[in-house]
């Protein structure tokens, strides 16, 4: 059996350390060791956007990375976005604007989101749907999605 | 999938080294690697992480006018690159089609290029089939919507890379580093068809590495396009893809032409009956039809996928013309 590694990196902001085994993906790591369990399992082959977490503020499918190739990275998931009990305005306007049914796909949702929000924080319709094209919902048909991001957008432009 | 450890070697010779014995596989993006690894296609005992090594991650031109791509550059780094988006288009843009932005991000422009293929009996992990050193292909006679039309057999995969028909357009090479030190090979003689060895895509050897991706200039008044078609989800794996590129002039007398498909057949598809008739033509709908047309005459479709001839003699027109500056419905 490999050994178990030591891995050292920042996760919503604190310094964290765990330990792994080589195989187990950053998913794994992050739902089972470490009990951050916002991050969704979907399908386990990057189709599907549940487990997407920020590394280094870009998203990616954490079921696709390694835990131990979170060494050095700064990495974001769905529990950092609230600041306390007050929501992020992406789960604000998610909340308001009905965009969750059964919410499995959400945390990813609002990763993507996030990541698009931050690097382009007035994005057309066009820029949302080919952010969030790694996402898949099966309850909401996506508009209220859309929707919900768009008003979001408003609300940290507003700020 | 099976236990490993992962190594992060110190440089490049080391990984060279490393990747020499048996039962190593190289770890850089870990799109595909993690995918077999699930499903039990690959079982190594150790994946060496060249992400560890340093260097291989820029995009930087070079004296010659040229552009080299570092093979650990994520696609989303190809597809946001202005030089690329302005010189090589169809380069940039078949990264910015590939997959997902979640998958993009983690993706490398050299895993992309050495990805396995697609096809379901390979994937299968009870499957042994020709790929996998088995003594059958499974597709023909098999489920076969998805396969080669062109240039198959005895092995009828295709070859699944975006990247890799814009490459092969634009002329690139690919640089290698392994045991017996560097080589740089045209990128279309890298790939190799399923009659030569049905087990492999392309010819690397053993402890080599793909290091580097080199564009050489484009001709002036070169233009490209990439397009593809795809089934339903815009992360699909494309149905057919073309990248073509066109020189010509004001008066649209095409100097020269390259068309390329993807998805098609085991390798990425250079069509020299295109080129050739494109030579020396005036651009316009029935210069490019005509193009589409002898481009698909060799296809020798399987009982489940002669669809893809009308489709791919679509996006041949289709991509001739917009790389030519003429849009199409």
């Amino acid at each position: 059996m490999a050994k178990k590694q030591l891995v050292e990196t920042t996760i919503n902001g604190e310094p964290v350390e765990f330990l792994c085994e080589p195989r187990q993906s950053l998913l794994e790591s992050l739902r089972d060791i470490l009990g951050l369990t916002g991050s969704k399992e979907g399908c386990l082959t990057g189709d599907c956007g549940a487990c997407t977490v920020l590394v280094d503020d870009r998203p990616v499918c954490s079921c696709l990375m390694l835990g131990v190739e979170a060494r050095g990275k700064k990495i974001t998931t769905v529990e950092g976005l609230a600041e306390g009990t007050k929501l992020h305005p992406l789960q604000q306007k998610f909340l308001e604007d009905a965009s969750l049914q059964c919410g499995i796909c959400t945390p990813g949702f609002l990763m993507s989101a996030k990541s698009l929000l931050d690097r382009n924080p007035n994005p057309t319709e066009a820029e949302i749907r080919y952010a969030l094209a790694g996402n898949l919902c099966r309850c909401t048909g996506y508009d209220k999605i859309v929707r919900a991001v768009m008003d979001a957008a408003k609300v940290i432009q507003a700020r | 999938m099976n236990r490993f450890e992962v190594v992060t070697p110190r440089d490049l010779p080391n990984a060279v080294k490393l990747l020499s014995g048996r039962n190593h596989a190289a770890l850089a993006g870990g799109v595909d690697l993690l995918d077999l690894l699930k499903q039990n296609i690959v079982a190594p005992q150790s994946l060496v992480n060249l992400k560890g090594v340093g260097a291989m991650d820029a995009i930087e031109t070079d004296e010659s006018g040229g552009v080299r791509i570092g093979a650990l550059v994520k696609l989303s780094e190809v597809a946001a690159n202005p030089t690329l988006r302005e010189r090589y288009g169809a380069v940039a843009e078949a990264a910015a089609q590939a997959a997902t932005p979640q998958v993009r991000n983690l993706a490398t422009v050299g895993g992309n290029l050495l990805q396995r293929p697609r096809c379901w009996y390979f994937r299968h992990p009870d499957v042994n089939c020709l790929k996998k050193g088995g003594d059958r292909c499974y597709a023909p006679g098999g489920l076969n919507r998805y396969h080669a039309i062109l240039g198959g057999g005895p092995s009828f995969i295709v070859h699944p890379s975006n990247l890799a028909p814009a490459l092969v357009a634009f002329a690139a090479s690919v640089k290698l580093i392994g045991p017996g030190g560097e080589r740089t090979l045209e990128l279309e003689r890298f790939f190799t068809l399923p009659r030569i060895d049905p087990t492999r895509e392309n010819v690397l050897d053993t402890g080599e590495v793909l290091i580097e991706v080199m564009i050489p200039a484009p001709a002036p008044g070169a233009a490209s396009a990439y397009l593809e078609a795809r089934e339903k989800q815009s992360f699909d794996w494309p149905l057919v893809s073309v990248a073509a590129i066109v020189v010509s002039d004001d008066t649209h007398l095409i100097r020269d032409a390259r068309v390329v498909m993807g998805a098609v057949a085991p390798i990425p598809w250079r069509s020299h009956e295109a080129e050739t008739a494109l030579r020396g033509a005036r651009l316009d709908s029935s210069a490019a039809a005509r193009a589409a047309e002898v481009a698909l005459k060799p296809a020798a479709p399987l009982s489940d996928n002669g669809y893809k001839v009308p489709i791919a003699k679509a996006l041949v027109r289709r991509a001739v013309l917009r790389a030519g500056g003429i849009e199409t419905a």
